[in-house]
């Protein structure tokens, strides 16, 4: 076990040594920050200011919660998989850089060569997103507290199961990757496309009925209002401490996907975290799966 | 028992014949050069030998194990000189180094003692806690040679150590190498295309198209594929050296005579020395023997 010890270490200090893959990890996210700081955060306030009962207030400090959840949800949902896939070029980049070529000429395994790539992209990924995680909470800390310690600690949890839906997920697509114009293309495809369809950028609720349904078949939606759930619960409880009508309440649920729906059934948080626990042993199988029967020597 | 011996070895790639039917034997603490054109099937044996690259046809032995049985045994036999850097350029000489061990088992206390020897034999010190990226291209040369060593192997590829490499970096080279057979008796297995190296070898096997195309030791091969001449500096009258049925060619302030072997050059300057003033013997090169065996030239044979 002394390899896998050794290329985990040596994948990770890769990682946070090489620029261009960790600067890279953090565009998605900075993007995300970007858009929220410009006006999503505005297009969230007015939107629930104006949505709100006739003659019924709320204290500034719950829409600041409000939305700084979802930007904290959002935020971290994008940076379990853009991470993940950045830090997981590094099997990628092996390829073609000749490292790899020098792997296959010791003893080592190729399924301690795979495993180190897999736990180093988990490490990097999880401690990242723990990172921001602590900068989201110091953010909502400033503008509106209704997080709980278990809240915390359900977040942490979901995270980590994120990551590691990231990390398979990326595995399996970096397996078959193998130069410097497919990390680019892959790694652009993901920053762009993955913060819409798993509802980071937008809600789900905004895009039409028959994008709804579309994206309500990829299991990383699922996770985007897990993570949603975890940093929400406390506002929408103070909302009910204030006999905020719970019609309104489960609405505004509804337009952030705190609350999925497949199909129009309304999918429970277990079921949620079944889905993206499942699809993440399955990817983590397929990938065990590839290892295995792919040809160790051309 | 040779340290390596290869058996009618074929490898293709769809249709191209990279290694097609080659056999080989490398002696141990020999120094066995393959010679060939890029393409020629160099890279492909080294990586079949090395266990990176699946054969289709053939044996290969390395020091007795069989490399269809005995692989992880055959790894930790041999170490290897990659023609471009491999080592990881963000991170230091010694993190390069150390992880690399590892996937020898080699960590702890082993690999202090290890690291060592290796910075004896390489003056490694000063550049340890660099970047690897940032190092010379000489001193990348010595990290990689500190890294194909560092489990102690008993067998050296050398996959074209010194291309690109500036003269002063291919004297270390050179000198390393030299070092390490006189000190370890180290077996080096060296690809090259330059004809200055292949001529230091014990053996030669001359490959194109992935094919052996000759094989045996510099002298051997200059023998047998090259001609040795007589040059000949002083002024002579070339009706005189007509009229003697002497093969000649007139060069730039010499003439050169040819002769087919050495017996025959010392026959030619007894038999003229009354017109032969100034003069040498010119023995055959590898350029020759290269280009007579492939019919092709080879670059870098500035011998």
């Amino acid at each position: 076990m002394t390899d896998i010890k050794f290329l985990v270490k040596r994948n990770i200090k890769m990682f946070f040594k090489d620029k261009g893959l960790f600067f890279t990890s953090l565009i998605t996210p900075f993007i995300l920050l970007v858009l929220y700081s410009t006006f999503l955060s505005n297009v969230y306030k007015s939107s629930f200011v104006e949505n709100l009962p006739k003659g019924f207030k709320v204290a500034d400090s719950l829409i600041n919660g409000l939305v700084g959840g979802q930007l904290i949800g959002s935020l971290l949902a994008v940076s379990c998989i853009t991470v993940a896939f950045c830090s997981n070029m590094l099997m990628v980049q092996d390829k073609f850089n000749g490292a790899r070529d020098d792997f296959r000429i010791t003893p080592v395994k190729s399924s301690h060569l795979a495993l180190g790539y897999f736990l180093a992209t988990l490490t990097c990924t999880f401690i990242i997103c723990l990172f921001a995680m602590v900068a989201g909470l110091i953010y909502i800390a400033c503008i509106g507290w209704y997080i709980t310690a278990t809240d915390i600690l359900m977040l942490i949890l979901t995270l980590f199961i994120m990551v590691i839906f990231g990390t398979s997920l990326s595995s399996v697509i970096n397996f078959f990757l193998s130069s410097q114009g497919q990390i680019s293309a892959v790694g652009s495809l993901v920053s762009s496309v993955y913060g819409f369809i798993c509802g980071a950028y937008m809600p789900i609720s905004t895009f039409s009925d028959g994008l709804q349904k579309v994206i309500s078949f990829l299991p990383g939606t699922y996770g985007t209002s897990l993570i949603k759930q975890n940093a929400l619960r406390g506002v929408f409880e103070e909302m009910s401490k204030t006999h905020f009508p719970s019609k309104e309440i489960e609405m505004i649920k509804d337009s952030i996907d705190y609350n999925l729906y497949f199909f129009d059934n309304k999918v429970s948080t277990l079921s949620m975290y079944a889905i993206i626990s499942g699809f993440s042993i399955a990817m983590l199988l397929l990938y065990i799966l590839m290892n295995k029967f792919s040809k160790k020597t051309k | 028992m040779n340290a390596i011996e290869v058996k009618n070895l074929k490898k293709y790639f769809g249709e191209v014949k990279a290694v097609d039917d080659i056999s080989l034997k490398v002696k141990q603490g020999e120094l066995f050069a393959f010679l060939g054109l890029n393409g020629a099937g160099k890279s492909t044996t080294i990586s079949i030998i090395c266990g990176a690259l699946k054969k289709d046809e053939g044996k290969v032995f390395v020091n007795g194990f069989d490399i269809d049985t005995d692989i992880d045994k055959i790894k930790n036999d041999i170490g290897i000189v990659f023609q471009g850097s491999a080592l990881d350029k963000p991170l230091s000489v010694l993190e390069n180094l150390r992880s690399r061990a590892a996937l020898y088992g080699i960590s702890g206390k082993e690999f202090d003692e290890r690291m060592t020897k290796i910075n004896e034999m390489f003056e490694l010190e000063q550049v340890l806690k660099r970047p690897y990226g940032k190092l010379s291209g000489g001193q990348k040369r010595r990290v990689d040679f500190a890294r194909a060593l560092i489990h102690n192997p008993k067998i050296l590829i050398l996959d074209e150590p010194t291309t690109g490499l500036d003269p002063q970096s291919r004297i270390m080279v050179w000198n390393t190498v030299d070092k390490l057979r006189k000190e370890r008796g180290l077996t080096v297995f060296l690809t090259t295309h330059y004809m200055e190296e292949a001529a230091e070898a014990d053996f030669v096997v001359i490959l194109d198209s992935g094919k052996t195309v000759a094989e045996g030791t510099p002298n051997f091969l200059k023998e047998k594929y090259s001609s040795d001449s007589v040059k000949v500096y002083n002024d002579v009258e070339k009706e005189t050296l007509k009229q003697r049925n002497l093969d000649f060619t007139e060069e730039n302030g010499y003439i050169n005579i040819k002769a087919k072997n050495i017996a025959e050059a010392k026959k030619i300057i007894i038999e003229n020395a009354d017109i032969f003033d100034d003069f040498e013997i010119i023995k055959g090169k590898m350029d020759d023997v290269f280009l007579n065996a492939t019919g092709k030239a080879l670059q870098g044979g500035d011998e």
